[in-house]
């Protein structure tokens, strides 16, 4: 009779209809015992893809620029406090290595006719690092390696010092003075200064940049404490790790502690396993309003089966067995909470939309984590829905008849 | 070859438990029935007419005695089997229609058939007939708000017949109802006796019972053929 695959499947399709129209004909009631879980969801679906989107935007950047470079800074021992440009050389023309980037950092008092502004980031550069961060230069030429060569005195400066110095004038071809030495303008830095981590993290927002060779000979110190190294074409910055370190092993005497190297790929690594564990540790925390929800769905469902003896009585009284009351109560949990979690994974990706705007990366769309709330709320509403379909299975039919 | 028992029922009891003391609300009560009766059972409040229909119904179980339908032994049955022969062998109709509010008079009718496994065309067409069987043919998309009184409890007997069941069992089915629509609601039973139903009429009322073709007394759990016999 009503037990083969086929029967089962219309009659779970009829429980389906009956609590639809259930959940339906008290849409307010419902819509507040979903809240929890579409609270719980959005939440969950929120953190993940904001975090997995903003993960991805610093991974492809990370790629984009940072993956085959390593970070050298040297604190060097008392022979020898830094690198030398034949040390440059030498780590350049490592068949791992494709180049090295050298940053000298100074802060000047830079001066134009009357006006002057004191502590000014003034950054040593080589040629090599505008060819390996592209865009750095809006107006005008980059550094050239005769530049370095000769030490010469030529400046690229930001639009912030344009404004200041140069009010109405192109200051292309113009001098400006740092510390009192008079710097020729070849070029205007583009706002953003770059987009690669590489340059974020090892200029900062540079106001100047000149050459590296003629800022060391400003500083007076003519060694190089701090460098990018950019891998040879296929490497990632993993694979020349070692040959780094011992190279400069050698350079410095096999002594201890002058030197750190820290590969991209590492601190991409890092930086990764951590904003999973952040995004694990909110999930976790977003998914108790989860737990809420459900007690909520139960609490609803509690209610709903005292509220409904009289018609569980009479469906037992037409033949329902226990079985199909108490799945179509299952049904009708499952429902409720599947229309939170419907409802919390759009908005949850909604808001996440916006998030992801705001916070300048890339939204991107997870499965898992729609599958993950989707499946989360199935899982909720069966649970806790599984005690309140019992209790009104184990209903007792006269009792039932008789509170009519 | 001998048919199997359709109705018999000896030596029943029902005892309700009540703190230390024990409600004997039916007392030895015997009945036999054939195909095609129709018995009202007449009594007044609280002599045992509710009890004793729901032990007819399989609703409940007896508390001592035996009772066969269509030849299965009730009092060995489980729940599950109770369910089952209720859906196949029991009709029930009740004092207030009892409709589901959400759902449509074909629906409402339909209810039965889903609990027996039946396929959804199957239904909708079984219970579109017994709809028109009760005069509701108009009236099928219609919700039990939007329906009268006598026109619900049309519903609920075509309801009750869907499922072809051996026994029509009504418990007080005009209680809810005026004379008038009332006297409806018995022309149908009759109709529907002619064409062969097994009709149980449970009622307080004399000129209600007399509708039917036989009836039993009940008084404090006591049946008898005749009013008084139990007192005599
Ligand atoms: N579950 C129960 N527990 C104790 N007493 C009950 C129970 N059900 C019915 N009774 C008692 O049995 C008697 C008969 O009840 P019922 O069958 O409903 O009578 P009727 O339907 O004729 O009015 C009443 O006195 C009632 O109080
Ligand atoms: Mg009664």
């Amino acid at each position: 009779m009503g037990n083969s695959i086929r029967g089962i499947l219309v009659m779970v399709k009829e429980y389906f209809a009956m609590s639809w129209s259930n959940i339906r004909g008290n849409k307010v009631r419902s819509f507040l015992t979903v809240l929890g879980i579409l609270i719980g969801v959005t939440a969950v679906i929120a953190l993940i893809t904001t975090v997995s989107g903003f993960s991805g935007t610093l991974s492809s950047s990370f790629r984009s620029m940072g993956a085959g470079s390593l970070m050298l800074s040297v604190t060097g021992n008392d022979l020898k406090s830094g690198l030398s440009r034949e040390d440059l050389t030498v780590l350049t023309e490592l068949e791992e290595v494709d180049g090295v980037s050298p940053s000298v950092s100074l802060r000047g008092r830079v001066a134009r006719g009357g006006a002057y502004q004191s502590n000014v980031t003034v950054s040593g550069r080589n040629a090599y690092y505008f060819l390996k961060n592209e865009g750095m230069v809006s107006r005008g030429r980059t550094i050239h390696p005769s530049d370095e060569e000769n030490m010469t005195f030529v400046c690229l400066i930001s639009q912030e010092l344009v404004t200041t110095f140069f009010y109405g004038e192109d200051p292309l071809g113009r001098n400006l003075y740092i510390d009192g030495v008079p710097f020729l303008v070849v070029g205007i830095l583009s706002g953003d200064g770059g987009t690669s981590v590489t340059a974020m993290m090892s200029s900062g927002s540079a106001s100047i940049v000149i050459p590296y060779t003629t800022a060391l000979k400003m500083n007076n110190t003519g060694d190089v404490t701090s460098l990018v190294v950019y891998a040879a074409d296929g490497l990632e910055s993993g694979d020349v790790t070692t040959v780094l370190e011992e190279t400069l092993d050698a350079m410095f005497s096999y002594e201890e502690d002058c030197f750190t190297v820290t590969a991209m790929t590492s601190i991409e690594d890092t930086m990764n396993n951590m904003l999973s564990m952040v995004s694990t540790l909110l999930a976790g925390i977003a998914s108790i309003a989860l737990v809420v929800g459900g007690i909520g769905i139960m609490n609803m469902m509690l209610t709903t089966v005292t509220e409904r003896t009289m018609e569980i009585g009479l469906k037992k009284a037409l033949g329902a067995i226990p079985w199909q009351i108490q799945m179509q109560f299952l049904i009708e949990s499952f429902l409720l909470s599947m229309i939170g979690g419907v409802m919390g994974v759009a908005l949850g990706l909604f808001l996440s939309l916006i998030l992801c705007q705001a916070i300048g990366s890339t939204f991107v769309i997870s499965v898992e984590a729609i599958l993950l709330g989707v499946s989360f709320s199935a899982v909720v509403g069966i649970l806790f829905g599984w005690a309140p379909a019992r209790k009104a299975s184990r209903l007792n039919p006269i009792d039932a008849l008789r509170s009519m | 070859m001998t048919e199997p028992v359709f109705f018999h029922m000896a030596g029943i009891h029902k005892v309700y438990p009540m703190g230390d003391e024990q409600v004997h609300v039916l007392k030895d009560v015997n009945l036999d029935l054939e195909k095609g009766d129709y018995l009202s059972v007449l009594g007044p409040s609280g002599s045992g007419k509710t009890t004793l229909m729901n032990i007819i119904g399989c609703l409940d179980t007896a508390s001592a005695g035996e009772y066969v339908l269509e030849g299965y032994d009730i009092g060995e049955m489980d729940e599950v089997e109770l369910a089952r022969i209720r859906s196949r062998e029991i009709g029930f109709i009740f004092q207030n229609s009892q409709l589901l509010p959400r759902l449509n008079a074909l629906k409402n009718v339909e209810l039965p058939l889903i609990y027996a496994g039946v396929s959804p065309r199957e239904r909708r067409q079984r219970a579109r007939e017994m709809l028109e069987k009760v005069g509701l043919s108009r009236r099928m998309e219609h919700y039990p708000n939007q329906l009268s009184g006598g026109q619900q409890q049309r519903v609920a007997i075509a309801r009750a017949m869907v499922g072809n069941p051996a026994i029509l069992l009504a418990d007080e089915p005009t209680g809810a109802l005026d004379q008038k629509t009332g006297r409806q609601v018995m022309d149908l039973f009759q109709a529907l006796n002619r064409e062969g139903r097994t009709i149980i009429m449970i009622t307080h009322d004399m000129n209600i019972a007399a509708c039917a073709r036989r009836t039993v007394h009940i008084v404090d759990g006591v049946l008898t053929e005749r009013a008084g016999e139990a007192h005599g």
